[in-house]
């Protein structure tokens, strides 16, 4: 579905600044994946996903989304096809809209045309979805109003609502507390197999990517250092997992368990 | 007399509205204002005055407008510059076109040719002639008003609207937040010109120094509009424009009447839209720290009477 093949990302090239965040990343994503990705502060994730929506361009290589090169068309563009949910919880959604005004806008995708699309069946199925994150009477208020955990369940809403084929979740129940990340995780486990979803998810906790999704992947500077499937990763723990990561960094930093967390 | 104030008042809204558009609907300071209300009474009047119908001497200052917008939307889109910038910019560069369109005269009158405002009392005969002035501009501005709520409740206005709060969001929804500029500043330049093509006939001519300071008077009405009543609906917003250049310009029309007794001349009047501005966004700002003060009182008037009523329990028990 998804084909990354020698992706290299350079951030200031020719500066004292110049940072290699991507180096030749091969990776091929097949329809219905649930993929983790974990690594530490700097390793490259972020960037991965920047690179795939479109945020930034890369600095060489190809990327190839079913059978179409989609290495320079833009982010509005690939968002037709690709979803994204960021950390930060108002990313998503638009503070000084009502809940029914963003959910319209996020209903199709692409350039909106002169039509009131907005009407009482609309506002029904909208009630509808919005039931399982209890915020069903409330499509009137704006969502400046709703909590963090609200907004980012809304976000995810909205975000399979208009049916991507591919969804980036970029640690998107980190800003949230451990009940309310418990929701939007148990929604987002929901939706990938209600709408037979591709995802990648970025997590930084080992025992989430061990148990969530059917294959791992491991990034450290700028390269993919591990990546495990199926019945393999299903056999890890998180003891085998950093003894893997010390052993494939072939670096002792004592503090290599910090920057994961179980 | 107080006619006077509500057509001008009523023009001016057209103006505010469209810098509520920009200002407050997109989140972009946009100045091209200053130049596209000229532009409007200018082509406005080279249209009347080559002997164009008025209706499409309205239309092509419209037009105009959208032009200009657009134009400092594209610069913004592809050059990556601040709108601030993009929009001082076209500003700039519209001076010269304006005098280009006034047949490089810096004022053009409009003697002895039929206007919007010496028909309109023929039209209205059973009122006033200045009454009939009132009438005809109240229908004019309530079209574009209604005409302008419904574009903001159809999907591209909402959409606009979420890019003003969150661009990411537009993007993210597979939207070229680039057309959206080109859309939303057009619409807003369009109404700014609009306003401009109604007052060249409602004050006799055009004048390239027209739009001077108009960007700050705009704002000015829109703060004076929001001490009235806060809402999110876009048929209010737009009403609360409409109010808050009335208001403006009744401040102004006293100002001018009043002011000798305090030695205030219309020279001052920028200085005092100015002050106007700020003086409103303190109190805005004071407003807003009372309700906090407020609530903070509030808060510890209940804590008073939890510790209160739990040392009450304790004595009862």
């Amino acid at each position: 579905m998804l084909d990354l093949s020698n992706i290299t990302k350079v951030f200031n090239p020719g500066t004292v600044n110049e940072k290699i965040a991507l180096e030749n990343i091969n990776l091929h994503v097949n329809r219905g994946d649930v993929i983790c990705i974990i690594g530490s502060n700097g390793s490259g994730k972020s960037t991965l996903f920047n690179i795939i929506s479109g945020t930034y361009p890369v600095t060489n290589g190809k990327i190839i989304f079913d059978e179409v090169d989609i290495t320079s068309s833009p982010e509005y563009r690939r968002a037709m096809t690709v979803g994204r949910i960021f950390q930060d919880p108002t990313k998503g959604t638009a503070a000084n809209m009502s809940i029914e005004d963003n959910m319209i806008t996020a209903m199709t995708k692409g350039m909106k045309g002169l039509r009131i699309s907005l009407n009482n069946e609309k506002r029904k199925m909208f009630s509808e979805l919005l039931k399982p994150i209890g915020l069903e009477n409330r499509l009137k208020d704006n969502v400046g109003l709703l909590s963090g955990g609200q907004r980012q369940a809304l976000t995810l809403l909205m975000t399979v609502m208009s049916k991507p084929k591919m969804i980036l979740l970029d640690e998107h129940t980190a800003a949230l507390d451990p009940r309310n990340a418990q929701i939007v995780m148990d929604l987002t486990e929901r939706y990938i197999k209600e709408y037979e979803l591709t995802a990648l998810t970025v997590t930084h906790n080992m025992q989430f990517a061990i148990d969530f999704g059917n294959r791992l992947i491991m990034m450290d500077e700028g390269s993919i250092i591990l990546d495990v499937s199926g019945e393999q990763k299903a056999n890890l723990t998180v003891d085998e997992l950093v003894r893997r990561f010390k052993d494939l960094r072939k670096k002792n930093f004592d503090d290599d368990e910090g920057l994961l967390t179980d | 007399m107080l006619e006077g104030i509500f057509v001008d008042g009523l023009i001016f809204s057209l103006m505010v509205i469209g810098i509520l558009i920009s200002y407050r609907i997109l989140d972009i300071a946009d100045l091209t204002c200053d130049g596209s209300v000229a532009t409007g009474a200018a082509v406005a009047t080279m249209a009347i005055v080559a002997g164009l119908p008025i209706f499409v001497a309205l239309l092509l200052s419209f037009l105009a407008g959208v032009v200009a917008g657009m134009i400092t939307a594209a610069i913004h889109n592809k050059l990556k510059i601040p709108g601030l910038l993009a929009g001082i910019l076209t500003m700039t560069m519209l001076y010269s076109i304006n005098l280009r369109i006034l047949g490089n005269k810096a004022n053009v009158p409009l003697l002895r040719v039929e206007t919007l405002y010496s028909k309109l009392p023929d039209a209205f005969q059973f009122l006033p002639p200045e009454w009939a002035s009132l009438v005809g501009t109240l229908l004019v501005v309530l079209f574009v008003k209604v005409l302008i709520d419904i574009f903001f409740r159809t999907d591209l206005g909402v959409s606009l609207g979420a890019m003003g709060g969150n661009e990411q969001m537009v993007i993210s929804q597979g939207i070229n937040p680039e057309v959206l500029k080109l859309i939303g500043l057009g619409l807003s330049n369009g109404l700014i010109a609009l306003s401009g093509g109604l007052l060249a006939q409602y004050q006799g001519f055009a004048d390239a120094n027209l739009g001077i300071g108009m960007v700050v008077q705009g704002l000015a009405a829109i703060m004076l509009g929001e001490f009235l009543f806060s809402t999110n609906r876009i048929s209010l917003l737009t009403l609360r424009a409409i109010f808050g250049a009335i208001i403006y310009k009744a401040l102004m029309f006293f100002g001018r009447k009043y002011g000798y007794l305090v030695n205030i001349t219309p020279n001052d009047f920028k200085l005092l839209t100015g002050i106007l501005v700020i003086v409103s966004l303190f109190v805005a700002q004071t407003r807003s720290a009372a309700s906090t003060a407020g609530a903070k009182k509030k808060a510890i008037a209940r804590s008073q009477a939890k510790t209160m009523s739990n040392k009450e329990d304790a004595t009862n028990a």
